[in-house]
């Protein structure tokens, strides 16, 4: 017995396809399945989130729905996956939030972009808010750094030590305690198979989307994506770093490392989290959790809204919409710092301690 | 819309490995091609959905196969599983060109597992579909669609015009209608009759009944059954077939790969009087274990029960639906309705006649009964560690061997032993000219992909000249 239906579902198709084992070669789940004979709940959500949502079980299945078996694997691991975040959330009252992630993070962008909007109103009088600004140290006339700093290390603090806290949860619902952490080769592993998305790509040919043609759009986007989001967060590292180690003052001239980086990935954030949404709008509903899609696009528009209000900072901050861009831009990567616990960013950190734990067994089954 | 009132150069009758085989390679040789599919889009594909992997020839080993599986060891092999029953000279043409199957399948965007070391014992001889037999298909269709095949699903052919050897026209349905189509040539192969239970019937009689289809309920072997009416010369024994013992609980059609037992070997076999009657050690599987299908349809109600206990609980592959579990053999009988003296009798001998030795379940090993009729001759071992466990089986059937005579270009031979003027088949309605009987594992498809080759380029040179 399992603790919730869907983790009822997929045992059953698990124990399915345990006796069939045609998809072995296609992903990692499969070889994770077969080192076992019965099937725990930590075990289930353990492959869920070694799921990569590539769809090629389900195009590939003599038993995909409409068959009798109506075996689904891509849909029944991304409906686990998904509750077994909302499991692992910290603090648990936040669990919800997963729910109608949709609404709650619209409506958490919409405040924390008034808030600052009001904050630099109040901070300062409206000729501040609306002047132009030139120069290092321009956008700090709106909000001095050291506020600015405080804010949002408090913020970024804050979802560390919540995603910790979840990852814990799930280390520990997958019976993997500290072992893997200290097992370098599977970390190692485990980040080339990440890095490369080494298993959203159907054994080869590519993911399966609207149909039983497969193509690598998911996976190119999802690299914009996430190598978008990488640059950006270094360009912000090294603003930081400038800061306090050479005090050298944002903005920076256009061929300034974090200038360049952030535009580079802010490019990449743009056409990245477009493109998955539009790979997202046509996929097959059949291997669509419907439930959660609020959650998913969500957490896509957050990106992208992080790198437009980053590029129309960019291009206009040599104007008066600076000030009320500026305010944008912090407003919407505040909330999107303060969210990411309870949202579809977890997936990349779950998805790695999963790769982590499959790197490790392999390992322990070959005998190193 | 695919235009039905065009000439085609060659008609297709069938949607499996060897329909796509043929229309790709006809296709490749110029030809126009129509493929009828008798099933809906997501059922396409018949049998071949349901496969897993291929027996090809090779000199050597590759990154999928583990060794060299020379033409003249693929000929022994067949020879002993057909115990000769085999039109040697198109078995050995056959597996000549398996050889170059192996590629040519990847160039129409199949591809292949790398060897996993994994469930089967295949490795040096079989090669494994990335992702099954599905997967495959669906690469072979998009293939095929790419190079401007035209399909139709749910377009079962009803009747065929043909004149004296001589293909002129197929009715197929469409929607409530019939249409008519012409070809200069035609493809047949559309499976054979193992879903036509009341076709089984005539050859098994009211045993057929109990019978499973693990495959596709599609194969109703309709056109095998025309082309056999209308004057082509018909190969083999009607009552051969690949059949396995599979679950009792098994759906009744398409039930698949999932529903097979590979426990024989670590038990007993009993039928519903409670009795053994087979040496559930004979041989390795799976070489043996497709003998199973044909011994159970063989027992009264064609039903048996695989009884092994815990010791062996793990020893095979995890089965779809689970073992039925007692704490003694008395209580295991009552739950299949089993004579319960009888059963414990039965055990019971078995158990006093097992001899000591070295269990070994890959090798034909030295445990083996004594005294015992029928006797068990490998890995034989008590059963008498509780909870005991029983497996209900029927007869699966996988497909039927009796088909239409063909020649090495895969053409269709007549009653009188000329060639058909235009006709050719591929597949498994004509497997029965290699297989005579028995079965070899992954030589179906073998037989699929090589000879819808053929026929596909011989079909695109007929409708040329
Ligand atoms: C569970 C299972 C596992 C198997 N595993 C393997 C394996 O691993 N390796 C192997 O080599 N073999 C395997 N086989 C055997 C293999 O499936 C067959 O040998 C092979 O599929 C035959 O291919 P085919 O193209 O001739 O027929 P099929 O693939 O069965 O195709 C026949 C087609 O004809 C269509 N059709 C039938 N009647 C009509 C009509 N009147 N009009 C239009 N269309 C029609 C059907 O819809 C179907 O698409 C397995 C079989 C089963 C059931
Ligand atoms: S998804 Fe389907 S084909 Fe793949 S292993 Fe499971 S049951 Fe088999
Ligand atoms: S959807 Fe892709 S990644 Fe997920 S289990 Fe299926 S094959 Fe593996």
């Amino acid at each position: 017995m399992h603790g919730t239906k869907i983790l009822e579902e997929a045992d059953r198709l698990m124990t399915v396809c345990n006796s069939c084992r045609y998809c072995e070669g296609l992903c990692a789940v499969f070889p994770a399945m077969e080192m076992r004979r019965s099937f725990s709940d930590g075990d289930l959500n353990y492959f869920a989130n070694l799921c990569h949502a590539c769809g090629a079980c389900y195009t590939d299945c003599q038993f995909s729905p409409p068959h009798e078996f109506n075996v689904n694997v891509p849909k029944t691991l991304a409906v686990a996956r998904a509750e077994s975040w909302a499991a692992y959330a910290w603090p648990r009252a936040f669990a919800g939030l997963f729910a109608r992630n949709g609404l709650a993070i619209s409506l958490i962008a919409a405040l924390s972009v008034a808030a600052f909007i009001f904050g630099f109103a109040a901070l300062n009088d409206r000729q501040v808010l609306f002047g132009i600004h030139t120069g290092p140290g321009a956008f700090y006339k709106l909000m001095p750094h050291n506020a600015m700093a405080a804010l949002f290390g408090a913020a970024l603090l804050y979802a560390l030590v919540a995603l910790v806290m979840g990852v814990r949860a799930f280390w520990r619902d997958i019976g993997e305690p500290i072992g893997m952490l200290v097992d370098p080769p599977s970390l190692w592993q485990a980040m080339k198979d990440a890095t490369q998305l080494r298993y959203l790509d159907g054994g080869g040919v590519g993911c399966v989307n609207e149909d039983e043609r497969p193509s690598d759009l998911r996976k190119i986007h999802h690299h914009l994506t996430f190598y978008g989001f990488a640059l950006c967060f270094a360009a912000t590292c090294v603003a930081t770093l400038y800061h306090y180690l050479i005090a050298r003052e944002a903005p920076y001239p256009w061929w300034d490392l974090p200038v360049v980086l952030g535009t580079l990935g802010g490019i990449g954030l743009l056409i990245g989290p477009a493109g998955l949404l539009a790979e997202k709008w046509k996929r097959d509903p059949a291997l669509v959790d419907q439930k959660r899609m609020g959650m998913d696009v969500a957490f896509i528009a957050m990106l992208f809204l992080t790198s437009l209000t980053g590029m129309a900072l960019l291009l206009l901050r040599d104007t008066a919409a600076m000030g009320p861009l500026l305010a944008l831009h912090l407003g919407v990567v505040f909330s999107l710092f303060i969210t990411m616990p309870y949202g579809k960013f977890v997936h990349g950190i779950y998805r790695f301690v999963a790769l982590v734990r499959y790197a490790r067994e392999r390992r322990m089954m070959a005998g190193v | 819309m695919v235009d039905l009132s065009r000439k085609f150069d060659c008609l297709v009758i069938g949607g499996g490995n060897a329909a796509l085989c043929a229309a790709i390679s006809a296709r490749r040789s110029g030809a126009s091609v129509l493929v009828l599919e008798g099933a809906p889009k997501f059922y396409r594909g018949g049998n071949t959905r349901h496969t897993r992997n291929m027996r090809c020839a090779h000199d050597a080993a590759t990154d999928i196969l583990t060794g060299p599986y020379t033409e003249q060891e693929f000929w022994e092999d067949l020879q002993l599983v057909t115990e000769g029953q085999t039109d040697e000279e198109l078995a050995r043409h056959m597996i000549r060109e398996s050889k170059d199957i192996l590629g040519w399948v990847v160039e129409q965007g199949v591809r292949w597992q790398p060897s996993l070391g994994g469930t089967l014992s295949l490795g040096r001889t079989n090669s494994f579909f990335l992702g099954g037999g599905r997967a495959m298909l669906n690469a072979l269709y998009l293939t095929a669609e790419r190079l401007g095949v035209d399909i139709l699903y749910d377009a079962e052919v009803l009747d065929l015009d043909i004149d004296n050897g001589m293909f002129l026209s197929a009715d197929l349905k469409q929607g409530d209608g019939r249409v008519t189509v012409r070809a200069a040539t035609l493809v047949a192969a559309a499976g054979g009759f193992e879903a036509n239970i009341e076709w089984l019937k005539q050859y098994w009689g009211e045993a057929a009944d109990n019978f499973l289809i693990r495959g596709t309920p599609y194969n109703r072997g309709s056109i095998l059954k025309m082309l056999l009416n209308k004057g082509v010369q018909q190969v083999g024994d009607p009552t051969q077939c690949h059949a396995v013992a599979i679950d009792a609980r098994a759906p009744k059609f398409d039930g698949g790969i999932i529903t097979r037992h590979d426990s024989v070997v670590f038990g007993i076999v009993v039928n519903k009087h409670g009795l053994r009657f087979y040496d559930e050690g004979e041989d390795i599987w799976p070489k043996r274990y497709a003998i199973w299908g044909r011994l159970v349809a063989a027992q009264p109600d064609q039903i048996a029960y695989i009884v092994f206990d815990a010791s062996v609980r793990n020893s095979f592959m995890p089965t779809l639906f689970p073992p039925i579990e007692a704490n003694s053999i008395a209580e295991l009988a009552g739950k299949f309705e089993l004579d319960a003296a009888v059963l414990e009798k039965t055990v019971a001998e078995f158990n006093a006649a097992v001899r000591p030795g070295t269990f070994d379940h890959t090798i034909l090993d030295d445990c083996r009964t004594e005294g015992l009729t029928p006797p068990k001759t490998h890995w034989a071992r008590k059963i008498e560690t509780p909870p005991y466990y029983a497996y209900p089986v029927r007869p699966g059937i996988t497909f039927t061997y009796l088909g239409t005579r063909v020649n090495k270009q895969a053409r269709m031979l007549m009653k009188d032993g000329k060639p058909a003027a235009n006709m050719f088949a591929a597949g498994e309605i004509m497997a029965g000219n290699v297989l005579g009987k028995g079965y070899a594992a992954g030589i179906g498809m073998t037989i699929g992909s090589v000879f819808g080759r053929i026929a596909g380029r011989e079909a695109a040179q007929n409708a040329r000249n």
